[in-house]
C-alpha cells in the first residue's frame, strides 16, 4: 500500500539524516530509546513514503517523548490516549501512514482499553511498545509488565500484581499483526519495523527495552551472550522452530495442547513444528513461551489478514453518497414533515 | 359502551376556543407514552399552533409496570400565541394506571379535565400505585375535577375485536385510543397521525389497521359519549411565515452540524460513547454519512475525545458530546486541546448529578465544570442555546468559532432541551455565517504557533504537506516557535495568550437583546434551556406593569462585552438557573453586581410560575 496519494511525484530518495529532527534527544545516556530511535529513522527511507506524510502519535512517558526527535508530523498527546488519538487522525486522514509509540505503562496500564480497541477494529497503523517493564519517567515504580514480587520504590516488599504478557494481550485483543523484537538486535529491529509498517491494518511491535537506570538488564535473557544462544528463539515464516547452540539445537513439539522442547534431533525434519504466520492458535501458544523452562520467541508470531476500521467506514461513506449523492443540507431541512405558515 | 366501536355521526358539540393549554398523558413506561404525546405534539403543529414539550420518563427501559417509578409522562402546551414553556400547571391530563394518577394528579389546575382509563384501575395496579381504596371512588375526586372514567382498554379491544393480533398486541394500542379522544376534545386533526401510522406499519396491514380503528375509536368516542359536554379549539397562532418543522435539541444539534461540514467542505469527526441524553445526537448523525460525517462510537468517553483531536490535528472537525459524567471523563483531553490550540467542539447534555445522579432528567448545573473543570488555566469559550431549534444554530456557531480560534468550543445544552420539540422555522442554509477554514500550506516563515493578530489563532496545517513537519504536544510549547519550553515568563506569557484568544471571541458575540426596558427595577437573566420560562414569566410582569426586562446569555465564556454595563442600568439583578447558584456566581465576579439567584435544582425545568414570584418578590415594594 502506498499512503502518497494518486498521482503522487516519484518519492524522494531520503537518508536517515532526513528523518532526524533538530530537538536535542533527552533521554538518559545508555537508554535502549536510542537505538530505537536510530533503528526507526534509518527504516524511514525505505517505506517509500513522502516524509509529510508520515505522523508519530504518543501517550505520556519516556518512550513518547519520541515524535519530537522525528523530522515528521509529530503529536505527543495525553497518558495512554495515543491509540485513540491516532484512531481519530486515521478516521479523517486515512492515507497518512501513522505510528503510535508507546510503553508498557503507558499502553498496558493506563491506556489498556484504548489498546484493546486499537487492536480489535484493527485500525491501519503501527503501534510500537517499548516494554521496559519499568516507569521510568515517573523514576522506578513497577509496571503492569514487571515480574511478581518485583521490589520497587512503590512496592518495597515486592508487586502484588502478576504481569500482562504483550503479545498475549494483543493476540487476545484479535491483532492482526503481532511481534517481537529486542533494541539491542538493531538488524532484526529494523527487520520488524518494515515488515510492520507494511502490514494493513493495527501492527503490534513489543520492542525489548533496557532502562538501565530503574531495570538495567530486565531483558539480559536476552542481552548476555550464553543465555541468548540458549534461549533466542528468531521465527521465521515456513522455518521449523529451531534454537539453542548449533550442536544441540533444539525444537518444541505439543503433546495434546502442551508445548515441550525437544533435542531437534529427535524429531524427525518432516514431523517439525514449522512457524506458520497465519496460525493465530499457534501464535498464542508461542506468546507464552519465556525463559528459563522455554525459548524466547521473537519476530512475527502472527501476521493475519482482516477488515480495517476506516476503510470499512470510508466504504460506507463512498457507498451513501453514490447512492444518494452527497449530502445536501436546504434540501435536508425541508425533507419529511413540514408545514407552511402565512 | 361498544357502541363507540362503530363511529355514528354525533350532533356538533360546542365548540369552546382557548388561548393555550397544557395536557399531559401519563401512564406505565410500556404505555407508549411519548409516542402519544409526540404524535400529538405534530397534530397540533399541523394545527398552526405553536407548541413546546417535556418528555419526562424513568432511566429504566423497562421499569417494573404499575409501579410509581415506572411512571412515564409527556407534557405539552400549545396555544395560539408564542409559547415558551411547557407549561406549569395541567389544563388535562390523562392517567392511564393509578401510578401515573398518583405521581401527576398534584400538577393538575382544580376543575381540570381528568381522563383516567379505568381498568387499569384494579387490585393489584392499586396496590402498586399505594392506593388503599379505588381513588376513584371517591366523590371528591370528581367534585374537584372534570373527572372522565373511560374503560379505554374494553374499548379498544372492542373496536379491533376482529384483527388478527394477539390480546398483548392489541393491548398495545390503547394509548392510540387516548390520542384519539384527546384529539377530539382539542380539535387536532389525525390526518398527521394516520400518515405516521400507514409510514410505521407499512409491513403489517393488521397493526396498522388496528391502530388506525383505535384512533378513530377514541375520536368518535369523544365526539359520541354523552360525557364529553364541550370541545376546545385554539386558533392557528401568529407565527413567523415560512415553512416549518418540529425539531428536538439532539436533532438540531445534529443537523447544525451536517450545516457546518457542507459549508466548512471538511469532514467531521464524532467521536461519542453512548450515554442519556445525548445518545440522540450519535444515532442522529450516524444517518448522515453522505455529508461526510465520521461517527465513532468509542470505548469510552476519553477516547471519544481524544478521537476527535486527532481528527482535528488531521485537519477534520473534531466533535464529541456527552453528559455531565462523560465531561468529567474528558477533561484532560480537553486541555490537551487547549494547550495543542486545536479546534474542538464538546457538546455536554446536562442531566441531573453528581454522579449518575438522575440520567433521564434535566439540569444546569455543569457551567462551573465547563468553565473551570480542568486541570490549571484552562480556558475554553462556552456557549449555550435557548430552544431545541436554537440548538443547531450554536452547533454550527461553535463549529465556526472552533476553527476559527483554534479553540475548544463546549455546549451547553440539557435534558430538557434535548429531548423536548417546538415548530421550527426552518432558515434558508445560504444566511449562515461563512466557516472559511484556509489551511496553513506557505513554508515561508512557517512556525506552529505563529498566531494570527486579530484571532491569536495559531496556524492549522494538515498533516501530508510538504516542508511544514512538526511537532506539537501536550507540554509548554515556546510561543511562535512551538519548541518544548520550561521559561517561566514564557509559561506566563502562554497562560495569558491561552486566556486572551478566548477572550477575543467576544468580537463574534451581537450586542444583547434585551426583552424589555432598556433601564428600571429588575433584570432577569438566564441561560440555556430556562429561556421559555423566564421570558413567559418576564412577560407576565411587564403586564402587570412592573418594570422588570431580561436578557438571555447565549455567551457564557466569554461574556458579551455589553452585558456589564446593560446589568447596572437596573437596580436588581436576578439569575434564575437549575443549579445552586452558578452563573450568579460569575456576575457577581465579574462585574462586582449584587445579584442574586433563584435556584431549584429538582431535575426539571423552571416553572414560569416560580420564576414570576421570584420577580414579584424583588419588585413587590415597587407596585
Amino acid at each position: 500500500m502506498s499512503a502518497t496519494g494518486a498521482g503522487a511525484a516519484a518519492t524522494p530518495q531520503y537518508t536517515k539524516k532526513d528523518f532526524e529532527s533538530d530537538q536535542d534527544v533527552r533521554w538518559c545516556p545508555g537508554c535502549g530509546d536510542y537505538a530505537i530511535l536510530s533503528a526507526v529513522q534509518k527504516t524511514m527511507p525505505d517505506l517509500g513514503i513522502p516524509k509529510e506524510n508520515i505522523v508519530f502519535i504518543s501517550g505520556i512517558g519516556c518512550s513518547s517523548r519520541f515524535p519530537y526527535y522525528m523530522n515528521t508530523y509529530g503529536f505527543h498527546t495525553i497518558h495512554g490516549r495515543a491509540p485513540a488519538i491516532a484512531t481519530g487522525l486515521k478516521v479523517a486522514r486515512p492515507e497518512l501512514k501513522v505510528f503510535v509509540v508507546t510503553g508498557d505503562g503507558d499502553g498496558l496500564s493506563i491506556g489498556g482499553n484504548h489498546m484493546l480497541h486499537v487492536l480489535r477494529r484493527n485500525v491501519n497503523l503501527t503501534i510500537l511498545l517499548f516494554n521496559n517493564r519499568i516507569y521510568g519517567l515517573t523514576k522506578g515504580q513497577y509496571s503492569p509488565t514487571s515480574e511478581l514480587g518485583k521490589v520497587t520504590k512503590s512496592t518495597p516488599m515486592g508487586s502484588a500484581d502478576r504481569p500482562v504478557n504483550p503479545l498475549s494481550f494483543a493476540l487476545g485483543c484479535g491483532a492482526t499483526f503481532v511481534a517481537r523484537t529486542v533494541d539491542r538486535d538493531i538488524k532484526h529491529m529494523e527487520e520488524m519495523l518494515k515488515r510492520a509498517a507494511a502490514h494493513h491494518g493495527t501492527a503490534f511491535v513489543e520492542i525489548l527495552q533496557n532502562c538501565n537506570v530503574y531495570n538495567n538488564l530486565a531483558w539480559n535473557v536476552l542481552y548476555d551472550k550464553e543465555s541468548k544462544i540458549l534461549h533466542e528463539l528468531k521465527l521465521e515464516h515456513g522455518k521449523p522452530l529451531l534454537f539453542g547452540p548449533p550442536d544441540d539445537r533444539k525444537t518444541l513439539v505439543t503433546e495434546g495442547l502442551r508445548p515441550r522442547v525437544v533435542s531437534a534431533r529427535d524429531v524427525p525434519e518432516s514431523a517439525r513444528w514449522v512457524h506458520d504466520e497465519t496460525n493465530v492458535n499457534a501464535a498464542k501458544l508461542l506468546a507464552e513461551l519465556f525463559a528459563p523452562d522455554f525459548p524466547v520467541p521473537i519476530g512475527v508470531l502472527s501476521a493475519v489478514a482482516a477488515p480495517v476500521y476506516e476503510d470499512v467506514l470510508l466504504e460506507q461513506e463512498r457507498r451513501a453518497i453514490s447512492e444518494r449523492g452527497p449530502g445536501d443540507i436546504a434540501k435536508l431541512l425541508t425533507s419529511g414533515d413540514t408545514w407552511k405558515i402565512g | 359502551m361498544s357502541e363507540t366501536a362503530v363511529p355514528v355521526k354525533a350532533v356538533a358539540k360546542p365548540r369552546k376556543d382557548l388561548d393555550r393549554a397544557v395536557i399531559r398523558f401519563a401512564g406505565d413506561s410500556g404505555d407508549g407514552m411519548q409516542l402519544t404525546g409526540e404524535q400529538f405534539t405534530t397534530e397540533s403543529a399541523w394545527a398552526g399552533n405553536d407548541v413546546a414539550t417535556l418528555p419526562n420518563f424513568p432511566a429504566e427501559i423497562r421499569a417494573p409496570a404499575g409501579t410509581l417509578f415506572g411512571v412515564s409522562s409527556f407534557q405539552l402546551q400549545f396555544g395560539s400565541q408564542r409559547v415558551y414553556t411547557p407549561g406549569d400547571r395541567l389544563d388535562c391530563l390523562v392517567a392511564m394506571n393509578p401510578a401515573a394518577l398518583k405521581v401527576h394528579l398534584r400538577d393538575l389546575k382544580t376543575g381540570g379535565l381528568l381522563i383516567v382509563n379505568t381498568a387499569a384501575f384494579d387490585k393489584r395496579n392499586l396496590e402498586k400505585a399505594g392506593y388503599v381504596g379505588n381513588p376513584l371512588d371517591d366523590p371528591a375526586l370528581g367534585e374537584r375535577y372534570r373527572l372522565h372514567k373511560v374503560d379505554m382498554t374494553a374499548l379498544t379491544m372492542e373496536a379491533i375485536k376482529d384483527l388478527p393480533l394477539n390480546a398483548k398486541e392489541k393491548d398495545r394500542t390503547k394509548n392510540f385510543f387516548a390520542l384519539g379522544l384527546v384529539s377530539w376534545i382539542y380539535t387536532r386533526p389525525l390526518e398527521p397521525t394516520l400518515d405516521w401510522i400507514g409510514k410505521k406499519f407499512a409491513n403489517s396491514t393488521a397493526i396498522a389497521d388496528a391502530n388506525t380503528r383505535v384512533l378513530k375509536a377514541g375520536h368518535a368516542y369523544g365526539e359520541t359519549a354523552e360525557i364529553f359536554s364541550e370541545h376546545y379549539a385554539i386558533e392557528p397562532a401568529e407565527m413567523a411565515p415560512g415553512v416549518y418543522r418540529a425539531m428536538t435539541g439532539n436533532q438540531a444539534i445534529a443537523w447544525g452540524l451536517l450545516a457546518a461540514a457542507e459549508r466548512s467542505k471538511l469532514p467531521i469527526v464524532y467521536g461519542a460513547y453512548p450515554i442519556t441524553p445525548a445518545s440522540g445526537i450519535l444515532e442522529h448523525l450516524a444517518l448522515y454519512k453522505r455529508f461526510r460525517i465520521r461517527t465513532i462510537q468509542a470505548e469510552d468517553e476519553i477516547a471519544a475525545v481524544t478521537a476527535a483531536i486527532g481528527a482535528a490535528f488531521g485537519g477534520a472537525v473534531g466533535v464529541t458530546a456527552s453528559s455531565g459524567p462523560g465531561i468529567a471523563l474528558k477533561g484532560e483531553g480537553i486541555g490537551l486541546a487547549v494547550t495543542a490550540e486545536l479546534p474542538l467542539v464538546v457538546f455536554d447534555i446536562q442531566r441531573g448529578g453528581p454522579s449518575t445522579g438522575l440520567p433521564t432528567k434535566t439540569e444546569q448545573a455543569d457551567l462551573m465544570q465547563a468553565l473551570y473543570g480542568r486541570n490549571s488555566e484552562s480556558p475554553v469559550v462556552v456557549i449555550a442555546p435557548a430552544s431545541p431549534g436554537d440548538c443547531f444554530y450554536i452547533a454550527y456557531e461553535a463549529v465556526r468559532i472552533a476553527a476559527k480560534y483554534m479553540v475548544p468550543v463546549i455546549v451547553l445544552s440539557d435534558g430538557f432541551l434535548a429531548n423536548g420539540s417546538e415548530p421550527w422555522l426552518i432558515p434558508d442554509p445560504s444566511t449562515l455565517p461563512p466557516i472559511d477554514v484556509q489551511f496553513r500550506t506557505e513554508r515561508e516563515g512557517f512556525f506552529p504557533y505563529l498566531r494570527d493578530p486579530a484571532t491569536l489563532a495559531r496556524p492549522w496545517v494538515r498533516p501530508g504537506t510538504p516542508g511544514l513537519e512538526h511537532r506539537i504536544g501536550g507540554i509548554e510549547k515556546q510561543d511562535v516557535t512551538g519548541d518544548i519550553s520550561y521559561d517561566p515568563d514564557n509559561h506566563d506569557h502562554m497562560v495569558r495568550t491561552r486566556a486572551e484568544k478566548v477572550r477575543r471571541v467576544a468580537q463574534e458575540i451581537p450586542p444583547t437583546s434585551i426583552n424589555g426596558p432598556a433601564t428600571g427595577d429588575l433584570i432577569v437573566v438566564g441561560w440555556g434551556g430556562t429561556f421559555g420560562a423566564i421570558t413567559a414569566a418576564v412577560e407576565r410582569a411587564q403586564l402587570d406593569g412592573k418594570s422588570v426586562a431580561s436578557v438571555h446569555l447565549r455567551h457564557l465564556n466569554p461574556l458579551p462585552p455589553d452585558l456589564g454595563h446593560i446589568l447596572r442600568e437596573y437596580r436588581k439583578v436576578l439569575v434564575p438557573e437549575i443549579n445552586s447558584g452558578q452563573l450568579v456566581r460569575v456576575l457577581r465576579a465579574e462585574y462586582l453586581v449584587d445579584a442574586v439567584g433563584f435556584n431549584r435544582v429538582r431535575g426539571l425545568p423552571l416553572s414560569t410560575d416560580e420564576i414570576y414570584e421570584a420577580i414579584t418578590q424583588l419588585t413587590g415594594s415597587q407596585v
